[in-house]
């Protein structure tokens, strides 16, 4: 039985008749790193702010250690956000920003000094005590902003998109730096993003959300490996999804051909969304491989080479350290292992929505 | 070369403004200069301007400013709390609220005096009110009350919109950052959303106090001319009296006064803003 710090339970929130979040339960581990992970509009930034208390469910409650906190208001709760848009207090200086809560909380002026050094240098960010948050570049700001929630000692701090305003090489250095401080202080991070790197990289669980709806929870690898149904699939990585039918246990039919899967329990010729990951097929020699198709473009990424086989209808998206030639025909087979087969959504509310 | 040309060029466009300037506001200001140290005969003399401390001057000179300092108060204390409110409203409402507050600025500002007359006077629309609610009569017409409404009633907008401009522009994220800090809605007030209006309200300040301070209309009319403020006193040298150096000594005292408490307003900001950073 794990440790939990943060329990939602039965949440739903309707903004101007349009149901965000849709009966979410969620139960948060102390000390874990969690990311809500969804396209904009799916409900994740909702429930970070149900969270931190700045918006009331319509239903549905609030458990921090088995205490309901649905009705306290944001400032009784021991509970930081860290911003978006940074959000420092522009009339303040960096020190005075983060000394904020602790001068409310009438912490000794020893004590508040001693956080601010802790602090900023927590965040790399010693010497920059006097300097104005319009002074400094975003990165700057986003450091101070998270040094000013630290220093309250919170038991869970709330992470909103904080790296959104980045550029992309910084983000990758904040990153590593949030999960280095996620070590050193010791206290539940609940990040949300929309970006999937970011949260396979970060987290020790990733929930992963559409419409007001949880769609898959679970650690990175399985829900990279093992999706439960397209939209994820869809979402986290690229992936070649298809219609299946499912001809026996552990065979599934694509396109015509009889492919040897591991998944077992569907029903004999169920229609099925099956996933296979870019870099998980392999071209082969045409009378090899279980599809034949010719390749219709290659592109070089550095790393590999990303190329298209139609095959059909249908363009397979391959990863490969080999190049091909274009127009010419080529086998594509794949191991058991690394075909996920899903069910088709049934209901209205499962529906999967291409991310845009 | 050529950009010193084009600058030249565009300087010429302000030319009407300069001849409009210099011929209604500096050439006057020289004169009113030239009355105020000099006497009847044309010799230099200090005393016009050191007049205002005779008692009839120096007790106008006080009332002015209890006027403008309880004006200037009351707008302030006037404007928070509409400004906190209107923050929360919706767009339309907002813009709705203040429509109905700037309308009377669209209006002559004497006729708005007049229509306080009428409302405020012995048999006026206030103590018909009054006495149809079995209450006693105000006799509010010719007082200090009567003047203080009529310039608050005045002065108003013009602390209200600097201040609204203010915290309009605060971002309401910050505000929710302080209070995921601990902020209640006290400390939000205190700590971020009055020292970041303090730029809107020295405005607000320098619009309504000086120009309440300086309105002899408003006496004139709701002070029945019995209570006197100093713009009272110098319009009556000008025309009653055609005492120009007196009138424009008493004129230059009053704007070397009102210079100083600028000064001290704007002293007040930088110290004030140390303070804030301070806290």
């Amino acid at each position: 039985m794990k440790d939990v710090i943060l329990q939602l339970d039965s949440v739903s929130k309707t903004f101007d008749g349009k149901k965000v979040l849709d009966n979410l339960n969620l139960e948060i581990g102390r000390n874990e790193f969690i990311t809500l992970l969804g396209p904009s509009g799916c409900g994740k930034s909702t429930t970070l702010r149900i969270i931190g208390g700045f918006v009331k469910p319509d239903s549905g409650r609030v458990l921090f250690e088995g205490k309901d906190i649905t009705d306290l208001s944001p400032d009784k709760r021991n509970i930081n956000t860290v911003f978006q848009k940074y959000s420092l207090f522009p009339h303040m200086n960096v020190a005075e920003n983060i000394a904020f809560g602790l001068k409310l909380k009438k912490k000794s002026s020893q004590y508040i000094k001693d956080k601010i050094k802790y602090a900023l240098k927590l965040v790399n960010m010693d010497g920059y005590e006097e300097r104005k948050p319009d002074s400094l570049s975003g990165g700057q700001q986003q450091r101070v902003a998270i040094a000013r929630a630290i220093v309250n000692e919170p038991d869970v701090l709330l992470l909103d998109e904080p790296l959104g305003a980045l550029d992309l090489k910084l983000r990758h250095g904040m990153q590593r730096e949030l999960i280095k401080i996620k070590k050193e202080v010791g206290i539940t991070f609940i990040y949300v993003t929309h970006d999937q790197e970011e949260a396979l990289t970060m987290s020790d669980r990733i929930v992963v959300m559409n419409k007001g709806i949880i769609q898959q929870m679970g650690t990175s690898k399985s829900i990279y490996d093992e999706p439960q149904n397209a939209f994820v699939a869809d979402f986290i990585g690229d992936s070649n999804i298809i219609d299946g039918v499912m001809k026996a246990d552990r065979l599934v039919e694509i396109q015509g051909a009889a492919i040897p899967c591991v998944d077992e329990g569907f029903g004999r010729d169920e229609l099925v969304d099956v996933v296979i990951r870019p870099e998980d097929l392999v071209i082969t020699r045409e009378d090899q491989g279980y599809l034949k198709g010719m390749v219709v473009s290659i592109i070089f990424k550095g790393a590999y080479y990303e190329i298209k086989v139609r095959v059909g209808q249908y363009d397979w998206v391959i990863q490969s350290v080999n190049p091909a030639q274009i127009g010419s025909m080529v086998g594509l087979t794949i191991l058991p292992d690394n075909i996920q087969i899903m069910h088709k959504p049934h209901s209205e509310d499962a529906q999967v929505e291409k991310r845009d | 070369m050529k950009k010193i040309k084009s600058i030249n060029s565009r300087v010429w466009l302000s030319s009407p403004y300069l001849f409009w300037i210099v011929g209604f506001t500096v050439i006057p200001m020289i004169m009113i200069f030239g009355y105020a140290l000099t006497d009847k005969t044309g010799g230099f003399t200090l005393a016009n301007i050191g007049a205002i401390f005779e008692p009839i001057h120096f007790k106008a000179m006080v009332f002015s400013v209890e006027i403008a300092l309880g004006c200037t108060v009351i707008c302030i204390l006037l404007s928070y709390p509409l400004v906190l409110a209107l923050r929360h409203l919706h767009m339309g409402k907002q813009g709705f609220t203040l429509f109905i507050l700037i309308i009377p600025m669209w209006m002559n500002f004497i006729l708005r005096v007049l229509a306080w007359q009428m409302i405020l006077s012995r048999n006026g629309i206030l103590n018909f009110l009054l006495t149809s609610l079995g209450l006693n009569p105000l006799s509010l017409a010719n007082t200090g009350t009567a003047i203080m409404i009529g310039v608050v009633y005045d002065y108003l907008p013009y602390m209200v919109l600097p201040i609204f401009n203010a915290i309009a522009d605060i971002d309401e994220d910050i505000i929710e950052a302080a209070k995921d800090l601990g902020a209640n809605s006290f400390a939000v007030f205190c700590k971020i959303i009055f020292p970041l209006s303090v730029p809107g309200l020295l405005s607000g300040i320098v619009m309504v106090f000086v120009p309440s301070m300086t309105s002899f209309v408003v006496a004139d009319i709701l002070g029945g001319g019995k209570l006197q403020l100093i713009g009272n006193i110098i319009e009556q040298e000008f025309t009653k009296n055609s005492d120009w150096n007196l009138g424009s000594g008493l004129s230059v005292s009053l704007m070397i006064f009102v210079l100083i408490s600028m000064a001290f307003t704007s002293k007040e900001d930088a110290k004030g803003r140390r303070e804030s950073a301070i806290w």
